[in-house]
């Protein structure tokens, strides 16, 4: 993958076939794939590409659907998300033919229960999870999903009006806006890569919503707007302050996770609000999507007292349109709401290092919801191998499950909610992990990862730094960076340089749409090679605009955020860069270049930043009005007085008494002295 | 404007000025200086407020009991710092992971360009260790600094010992809305200096730095510690930084609202308050507090690690613990209670610190004078200048009236060339860049020829320069014009005056010390020397002894009187010698602009005097 060409790369997310149940890893038609990956990154309309300095950047090769019959395996059952990539670099790679498809799936669940019954499948699904991960640095995550699927057509101009377990708010705001698909996530905290590791969903700080449109949708703009508004009432949350200086169109960053075969990017839009705070208001309607609520099931646990004491907390919606069946004829809808919590090891004073349920929601399990067909906890105990455990999992159950989660092969331990057997004598569940260490260790650093500041001082002008750490010790991948930036702050594009190891590396691939005045945000959006085992440097410089001082917000010396830049990678995986990870496994494995893991699709997102505008002093406009009366008063008023006086010798007028004497001598008749 | 249009009225108001153009002078002068000494009359100062609401009340419950922790940090630095010998950056990494910190490097060095004999440090290496407690629920776009810097010897060990038992305790609080970075820097403040251009991300003064790995957004404020000894008596705070920048006024009334609360001694300038502000005591004590602010704020040299933050309009103060033989000592307990109250305050700030004053002097902590209050002081001595040169135009635009006032004058001369008054200002100028570049530069060829150190052949450069430059061939109009006309020193003398009053003017806008400093010493004789034949020698001296460099000298005796450590001639010189070389490595170390100041601007500007009394 070191010589890998990036601009003939192209990523798919391709739609996932969600299958029936009971169904056996099957295949889609190739056709029907080929519609949706055969919208390359790269169209040809946009072969050249206008860099800042005014010369152009031809994306190299040929920027054509990929040549090679895609066969795509089937995904998985919980099948969140598959992704596919295609290398087309028929020269360089020639064993990519075979190899072609990667996919891989988060949860990979062979024993789903059994719903093969005679009996008529109910129109919808509801199935609901929980994944404790205990991190290295004594930290625990967990992630809640619950997830709805329902095999109905929301388009179709029929009129759905009976709603079962899919919520009917969100029911009606797909129809009514023509909504393929849609992502919101609410996220406080900032997930810490270095310590924590990869996420399994990763957000932004703050609010994120990217949504697409249904291709019959004539005013995007509007349906936009609109349905940031009505989502911004459903969820309880300031959605409503997206406008067009925030939302942008990305040309290659994100594509449909679920089904369906229109990429053009008008029909997608992306916003981000990095300054929303998420608090339990946001976390109580999102709760009432449940079928359940949170009167039974994983979501008693989710009480905000215990969940906002905690370092990291991110809630998130996801809508899309899967495939019915294998045959993929009808499409259903999925709803998945997903929750990941990171509980902080020292903010909770244990000396002891223990977590239990109890100890984190202060709740324990004690039913299922009755409306979900599956209702799981999952212990990951991939660090915790037999022989070296690092902690005590109890109670202990037999049932063990393996699953590829961000190209790195996991085991976790399954409790399955269904069953009475996790349950044991006392009737409820409560996991307890005990650490036997008592130090941390400290986690592999991942593969991928960012940082991004503001470098430089003074409130005139800037610089914006994004680094991306590429730590796989010999592959190199290509990422898509996305960076979207207001427009008070003017990006100096001919400034832009991108630096790997000392040495300029030039983009294959850069989108950069300038900013208007109060209408639109810059859009920059480049793909970029990094190397292996380096450290590419991004830097923009930008100049502070002054803004009218209405547009100031009520804190303007707090500053002004700039968005989460968004890197986009097919991220080479774990498990190929461990060598001596082959003793084991048969040896025919090792013979592809690519195996099932070598790489997956990964979205990282840097940090928001805070920059200062130049602001005025606000109790300013009072001194300032005084001061311009004055000046205007005295000093002009005296200066075109001096200006435009004509000065003529006057004769000496008498004093009062000739005045008198004239006024007498007037009335008199007689002529004045 | 009305006034000038009327002729008569005009004529009147120039004989008016031009009459007692020397009594008003001397009248502004006498306003301007006891202006300043009012200021530091009690009832003509403004208590201290604070401003920003976030910062309202010191209602914070302070829960750090870490004392004796913090005891046994110290001791456990102590000897890991006597074991390297140096920085035991290892031991401190270790120890910041542990406590849950996110915990990175950055190593530097600097090269001076000629060695400090005061630290006794010619290539600097050193590396930094700061710690970062991210918030909880943060998304790391905020923070607030504090640090400690790793001295040479057993300075400031407590502090560093303080620091990790404080950082252990904010780690296990959930309340964090801004990341917390713990530093501790190594060779004060070219460790700081390094650590924050590399936060930065920008290189001023030619360091090397290592890229930096962690960052935690944009830094709202800075504490720096100072810590010598187990049991302090008071806590010392330093405002004064880099170029005279002060740190807004809210913080110090954050320092002194928590220092009320946990009831710790707080001074300023090392001197305590006093209440009888009505007795002469009282009165010369709230004066030398803030003459010892002035001689400090001028000399433009940061006064503790916090100086160079202010750069970054990170307001920063450094607080400084003073062990001395008063009987109630406060414990390592009580001065953490009081960072931890000061910090969580700064973590409800909402905004930066924008709402205080940046622009004050402190005659004592409650105390304070605002920039309003004192510029009218420097603008009575301005107005000596304004006068004087409005005489002088008069003169110069009206010879007859020149006449009338006695000044001999054979022939009524046409207006001086240009030539004739841009020469000697060139020349001025051409040694004050002499005076700027030579001594760095010249220092090899100096040691070479004479048997001294790089440091002395640095400072004596500099005097010999500064010296020569009052004997350089100023006459040269008469080569030019034959003979020093009398118009030719009026109008030389009265560009002089301008170009010095924009000078004190700009400088004082920025920093009021300096500034006022320069004023009080340079107007009164600049403005009234003249190229008389009889008292040239008299009008030399006085001009000799307002040349910044007396005055540097004056102010260094001054200081020395203030804090009550008197010192003798020898020493004082002594004590110049060495302020003069930390100049110009505060110039390139830390981008002080004094020293380019003076050099390029203020001394030539000097000379364009000096040149002019021996204009005949």
């Amino acid at each position: 993958m070191a010589i890998h060409r990036v601009g003939v790369a192209v990523f798919v997310l391709v739609a996932t076939a969600i299958l029936a149940a009971e169904s056996e890893p099957n295949q889609v038609e190739s056709e029907k794939l080929q519609d949706v990956s055969g919208e390359a990154v790269f169209s040809d309309a946009e072969g050249g590409f206008k860099t800042g300095d005014g010369a152009s950047i031809t994306v190299p090769g040929q920027a054509e659907a990929p040549p090679h019959p895609v066969e795509t395996g089937q995904a998985d059952s919980a099948g969140r998300r598959v992704s596919i990539e295609v290398g087309s670099d028929r020269v360089k790679q020639p064993v990519a033919d075979e190899e072609l498809e990667n996919l891989q799936a988060e949860f990979d669940l062979q024993d789903a229960p059994q719903q093969s019954e005679p009996v008529p499948t109910p129109r919808d699904h509801f199935a609901e999870e929980l994944v404790i991960r205990p991190l290295l640095s004594g930290d625990i995550y967990t992630s809640f999903q619950f997830r709805t699927r329902w095999d109905t057509d929301l388009h179709r101009g029929k009129k759905v009006s009976h709603y079962r377990l899919f919520p009917k708010s969100l029911g009606q705001v797909i129809s009514k806006f023509s909504v393929r698909e849609l992502h919101i996530s609410f996220t406080q905290g900032f997930w810490r890569t270095a310590q924590w590791g990869q996420p399994l969903l990763s957000a932004p700080p703050g609010a994120e919503l990217w949504v697409w449109f249904q291709d019959s949708v004539a005013d995007v703009d509007g349906a936009w707007r609109e349905l940031t508004s009505v989502l911004s009432g459903i969820f309880c949350a300031s959605l409503n302050f997206i406008d067009s200086t925030n939302t942008v169109q990305p040309s290659a960053s994100f594509k449909p996770m679920g089904l369906g075969n229109v990429t053009e990017q008008r029909f997608l839009r992306y916003a981000v609000l990095p300054r929303e705070i998420v608090c339990t208001e946001n976390l109580t309607p999102w709760k009432k999507l449940l079928p359940c609520e949170s009167q039974a099931g994983l979501a008693v646990l989710l009480k905000s007292e215990k969940l906002f004491h905690s370092s990291y907390h991110s809630q998130a919606v996801h809508i899309r349109p899967v495939c019915k069946d294998t045959a993929c004829r009808e499409t259903s809808w999925e709803l998945s709401q997903t929750l990941g919590i990171v509980f902080d090891l020292h903010a909770s004073g244990q000396s002891k290092r223990e977590w239990s349920l109890f100890k984190m929601f202060s709740r324990t399990l004690t039913e299922p919801c009755p409306l979900a067909s599956s209702s799981k906890v999952y212990v990951d105990v991939t660090d915790n191998p037999l022989g070296e455990e690092l902690f005590d999992l109890s109670p202990a159950v037999s049932l063990q499950t393996q699953a590829v989660v961000l190209g790195d092969r996991r085991t976790f331990t399954v409790y399955d909610l269904l069953t009475p057997e996790p349950y044991g004598p006392t009737r409820s569940l409560n996991i307890l992990l005990k650490w036997r260490q008592q130090d941390s260790v400290d986690m592999q650093r991942p593969v991928l990862h960012t940082e991004r500041y503001v470098s430089g001082y003074g409130l005139q002008t800037g610089e914006i730094n994004t680094l991306l750490y590429n730590s796989h010790p010999f592959r190199a991948f290509p990422v898509l960076l996305m960076e979207t930036v207001p427009w008070y702050l003017r990006l100096y594009i001919h400034t832009l340089t991108v630096q790997s190891k000392g040495k300029e590396n030039k983009p294959s691939y850069i989108h950069y749409l300038p900013s208007k005045d109060r209408q639109r945000p810059h859009l920059l959006e480049m793909l970029v090679q990094l190397p292996p085992h380096s450290v590419t440097k991004v830097t923009v410089q930008f100049e502070r605009a002054l803004l009218k001082w209405t547009e100031y917000t009520p804190d303007p010396n707090h500053g002004f955020y700039v968005s989460s830049s968004v890197v986009s990678a097919m991220v080479p995986s774990v498990v190929a860069m461990d060598t001596n990870s082959t003793e084991g496994r048969p040896l025919f494995t090792t013979l592809f270049h690519s195996t099932e893991e070598s790489s997956y699709f990964m979205r990282v997102y840097s940090e928001p930043l805070l920059v200062n505008l130049p602001t005025p002093d606000f109790s300013m406009p009072y001194n300032v009005i005084c001061l311009t009366c004055t000046v205007v008063a005295v000093g002009y008023g005296s200066l075109y007085n001096l200006l435009t006086r004509t000065f003529q010798v006057e004769e000496p007028s008498g004093g009062l008494t000739k005045r008198l004497a004239n006024v007498i001598r007037r009335l008199r008749g007689v002529p004045a002295l | 404007m009305g006034l000038l249009s009327d002729p008569n009225r005009r004529r009147a108001l120039t004989s008016l000025v031009t009459r007692l153009n020397t009594p008003l002078c001397v009248l502004c002068y006498l306003v301007g200086v006891s202006w300043v000494m009012g200021l530091a009359f009690e009832p003509f100062m403004l208590r201290t407020y604070m401003s920003e609401n976030a910062m309202g009340s010191t209602m914070v419950e302070e829960k750090f009991v870490f004392g004796e922790r913090a005891i046994s940090y110290t001791r456990e630095f102590a000897g890991q710092k006597k074991k390297t010998g140096g920085m035991p950056v290892d031991w401190l990494v270790k120890t910041m992971k542990s406590r849950g910190l996110e915990v990175y490097t950055q190593s530097f060095s600097q090269i001076l360009p000629f060695p400090d004999e005061v630290k006794e440090r010619y290539m600097v290496r050193g590396t930094n260790v700061y710690g970062i407690l991210r918030a909880p629920r943060g998304p790391r776009t905020e923070s607030i600094v504090l640090s400690a810097p790793c001295s040479e010897g057993n300075n400031n060990n407590q502090a560093v010992g303080l620091l990790l038992a404080v950082a252990s305790h904010f780690r296990s609080q959930i309340y964090w809305a801004k990341d917390i970075i713990f530093l501790v820097n190594e060779h004060d403040l070219i460790g700081m200096e390094a650590w924050l251009e590399a936060y930065h991300d920008v290189n001023m003064t030619g360091l090397r730095s290592s890229p930096m790995q962690g960052r935690a957004g944009a830094i709202q404020a800075a504490l720096s510690l100072e810590l010598s000894s187990d049991v302090i008596t008071s806590m010392d705070v330093a405002l004064e930084g880099l170029n005279g920048q002060l740190p807004n006024l809210d913080l110090v009334n954050l320092f002194y609202a928590f220092c009320q609360k946990t009831g710790v001694l707080c001074t300023i300038q090392g001197k305590l308050q006093r209440n009888d502000w009505d007795t002469l005591p009282g009165y010369t004590h709230s004066l030398s507090t803030m003459l010892l602010m002035v001689l400090k704020q001028g000399s433009g040299r940061p006064q503790g690690d916090h100086g160079l933050f202010l750069r970054y309009h990170i307001e920063a103060v450094t607080m400084r613990g003073i062990n001395s033989f008063r009987q109630y000592k406060f414990d390592m307990t009580t001065v953490g209670k009081l960072i931890e109250g000061m910090f969580r305050k700064l973590n409800n700030l909402l905004e930066r610190f924008h709402q205080s004053y940046f622009f004050y002097l402190m005659p004592s902590l409650t105390r304070f004078v605002s920039i309003g209050y004192y510029m009218p002081a420097f603008g009575f001595l301005a107005l000596i200048l304004v006068l004087r040169a409005l005489d002088l135009w008069v003169q110069l635009s009206d010879p007859a009236r020149a006449l009338e006032d006695g000044v001999s004058e054979g022939e009524q001369d046409s207006s001086p060339s240009l030539l004739s008054l841009a020469t000697p200002v060139i020349i001025c100028h051409l040694t004050g860049l002499a005076l700027y570049i030579l001594p760095v530069l010249s220092q090899e060829m100096a040691i070479q020829h004479f048997p001294v150190s790089e440091t002395e052949a640095v400072v004596l450069t500099a005097i010999a320069i500064y010296v020569a430059g009052l004997a350089l061939p100023h006459n040269t109009h008469r080569v030019l014009s034959g003979a020093g006309t009398e118009r030719g020193w009026r109008s030389l003398k009265l560009f002089s005056l301008l170009y010095l009053a924009v000078l004190l003017g700009c400088t004082t806008l920025i920093n009021f010390s300096l500034g006022f400093i320069l004023a009080v010493t340079m107007i009164p004789v600049t403005a009234f020397i003249q190229p008389h034949t009889s008292s040239k020698v008299l009008h030399g001296v006085a001009l000799i002894l307002v040349s910044p460099a007396t005055t540097l000298l004056l102010s260094i005796y001054l200081y020395h009187e203030l804090i009550e450590y008197p010192v003798s001639l020898l020493e004082c010189w002594q004590h110049f010698l060495t302020a003069v070389s930390q100049g110009i490595l505060d110039h390139h170390l830390y981008g002080s602009l004094l020293y380019p100041l003076i050099a390029l601007f203020i001394y030539p500007c000097w000379l364009q005097f000096w040149n002019i009394v021996f204009w005949k």
